[in-house]
């Protein structure tokens, strides 16, 4: 797949007080691929995620987000990009519509125009019939979708999903990757994933990368980084081996 | 802009519909009834004592007709109108994980607090001009006096310096909701201050003022000891926004009222007190409290302007 780089990153550093979070990161997601972004906990992927979406100053390098320096322009690339953060909260007086109608506000979407998104949306993420029910009342699964219909309302070009399936059960889990496989390909929206559920991660994604301690120690389709650990071989290997073969190294 | 104006009607929304707010304000409405019954009441006797009346609607909110009038009341409690409405504003959000979600919208971080601030303060305006006005109607209604247009203009004045007044407490809270992370934590703070600043400081005004300029009795003692030990009481009593804003109300409320002091410092003044009861005209009413009400507001601004900058450069993610 040629296409162009969407989000790219050159030397982009993090320091705080007594440790770097993320050291001199360089790595690109072309426009339209599914981009899993592997790594241990507290590897800087949040971090990182944050300074793309220019929320965190970094100490070093630069940033580049469809073309644009999340630093200099936030405000034009927190509209073309969607970020579901992890752990996302929700007001819990609130319903579905409600929640949504506040993010259209605040994204400056018409109320004319929001109601019928927000219909569609609903009818996308199937929260239709509980629509009218506080999210206080929700459940995790139906929690974590309401969060990606709340990122879609802006129509991004551009998804960053930090850890949307932590904590969901198998069945919500499945769902929700199948959810963001099609936005993939009938949208054309570029997603970066970031992720702990490999095989889920595996199913989905064009190219990986793994960050280790700030640093990227692998980036490639998962074919590439197979050949490069165990060589080339009629076995096809599972992301959980490769990202152990990469982790014990460091 | 456009994020500014949603989370103001977001915030504006939450304080309306929610129970804390209710509470409070049945609270207070009930306390201002019954002081301004009680004054009303109490109104045609101290009508009758003072020779010469001229503005006896205002004496409906400055009559301390049971323990305390309501300015009084608003100048005690008014503070906690602010502190409850500001104190988790912004370690809520931290906590339930919101602030990362709205903070990744296209608007500007600042709109969050901006809008903020800007909802808790038109959610006191509307409660203290509500207040007012209730008690307004009750008094024509109970006393059947009408308000001139210069009682009204004074009541106006005395509105917004209330409002600027909450508004500072409001500030204050806020600024403890971002700086501390747990709920019960902030709210605590800003009780503590205001009980600190509130009540503390005007005892300790008295203490620190006897000990550099002891004054044993009022007529054995120096004149110029009794002067320089109500000057450094005055002085630290002044850091109390209470005292600020009872010292400028009272004059603003009260016509008859010359000086923001309440110790008469000598013989002559007491005799110019006691022989001149014309009241004051509104113009040097209010320039008699300007410096306080100058003051109050700076201190408002700069309250909000350290929250403002605090937020702005803390890390999002803390």
């Amino acid at each position: 797949m040629e296409a162009n780089a969407i989000i790219e990153t050159v030397n982009l550093t993090r320091n705080y007080q007594h440790q770097t979070a993320v050291d001199s990161l360089s790595f690109t997601v072309k426009e339209g691929e599914i981009f899993g972004f592997l790594g241990p906990n507290g590897a800087g992927k949040t971090t990182t995620l944050l300074m793309l979406l220019g929320l965190s100053r970094p100490s070093g390098g630069f940033a580049k987000v469809c073309g644009l320096n999340p630093l200099r322009n936030p405000l034009e690339v927190k509209r073309l990009v969607g970020y579901l953060p992890e752990n996302v909260g929700f007001y819990s007086d609130l319903n579905a519509v409600q929640s949504l109608e506040y993010v259209a506000d605040l994204n400056g979407i018409e109320r004319d125009n929001a109601s019928e998104k927000i219909e569609e949306l609903l009818q996308l993420i199937g929260l239709k019939k509980d629509a009218n029910k506080k999210v206080g009342n929700y459940s995790r699964g139906m929690k974590q979708r309401l969060g990606i219909a709340e990122v879609l309302i802006k129509d991004p070009k551009v998804l960053f999903l930090d850890e949307p399936t932590l904590g969901l059960d198998p069945d919500g889990a499945i769902r929700l990757i199948d959810l963001v496989q099609s936005l993939n390909r009938d949208r054309n929206i570029t997603v970066l994933l970031s992720s702990h559920h490999l095989h889920q991660v595996q199913k989905i994604s064009h190219r990986v990368g793994i960050m280790i301690s700030g640093k990227m120690v692998a980036e490639g389709s998962i074919e590439t980084l197979a050949n490069e650990k165990f060589g080339i071989g009629e076995k096809r290997y599972a992301l959980e081996e490769i990202y152990m073969e990469y982790f014990q190294e460091v | 802009m456009q994020g500014l104006y949603a989370v103001f009607k977001k915030e504006l929304c939450d304080h309306f519909s929610s129970y804390r707010f209710v509470i409070l304000f049945a609270l207070i409405a009930m306390v201002s009834f019954i002081t301004t019954y009680m004054a009303a009441i109490h109104l045609k006797e101290n009508l009758e004592a003072l020779a010469n009346t001229r503005f006896p609607f205002l004496m409906l909110f400055s009559a301390t007709g049971a323990l305390f009038s309501m300015v009084q009341f608003v100048a005690f409690f008014g503070p906690l109108i602010g502190i409850v409405l500001g104190f988790d504003s912004i370690n809520r959000e931290r906590a339930h994980g919101t602030l990362v979600k709205i903070v990744s919208q296209p608007i500007y971080r600042d709109a969050v607090i901006n809008g903020k601030f800007l909802a808790g303060g038109a959610t006191i305006a509307i409660m203290l001009l509500s207040i007012v006005l209730v008690i307004s109607g009750f008094g024509l209604a109970l006393v059947g006096i009408v308000p001139g247009s210069e009682e009204i203009w004074r009541l106006f004045i005395y509105l917004i310096i209330s409002i600027f007044y909450i508004s500072f407490w409001l500030g204050i809270s806020i600024l403890f909701s971002i700086a501390f992370k747990g709920i019960a934590t902030s709210a605590l703070a800003s009780v503590a201050l205001w009980i600190f600043l509130s009540f503390f400081i005007s005892l300790g005004a008295d203490v620190i003022a006897n000990t550099f300029a002891p004054v044993k009795s009022r007529t054995e003692t120096e004149p110029e000891i009794i002067m320089k030990n109500v000057r450094i009481k005055e002085m630290i009593s002044l850091t109390s926004p209470m005292v600020l804003y009872t010292e400028a109300t009272a004059t603003i409320i009260d016509p008859m009222r010359k000086t923001t002091r309440s110790v008469l410092l000598n013989p002559m003044e007491e005799l110019l007190a006691s022989r001149f009861q014309n009241p004051l005209r509104l113009g040097q009413s209010i320039l008699i409290v300007f410096p306080h009400v100058t003051t109050l507001i700076a201190i408002t601004l700069i309250c909000f302007a350290i929250s403002y900058l605090v937020f702005m450069l803390q890390e999002i993610r803390m």
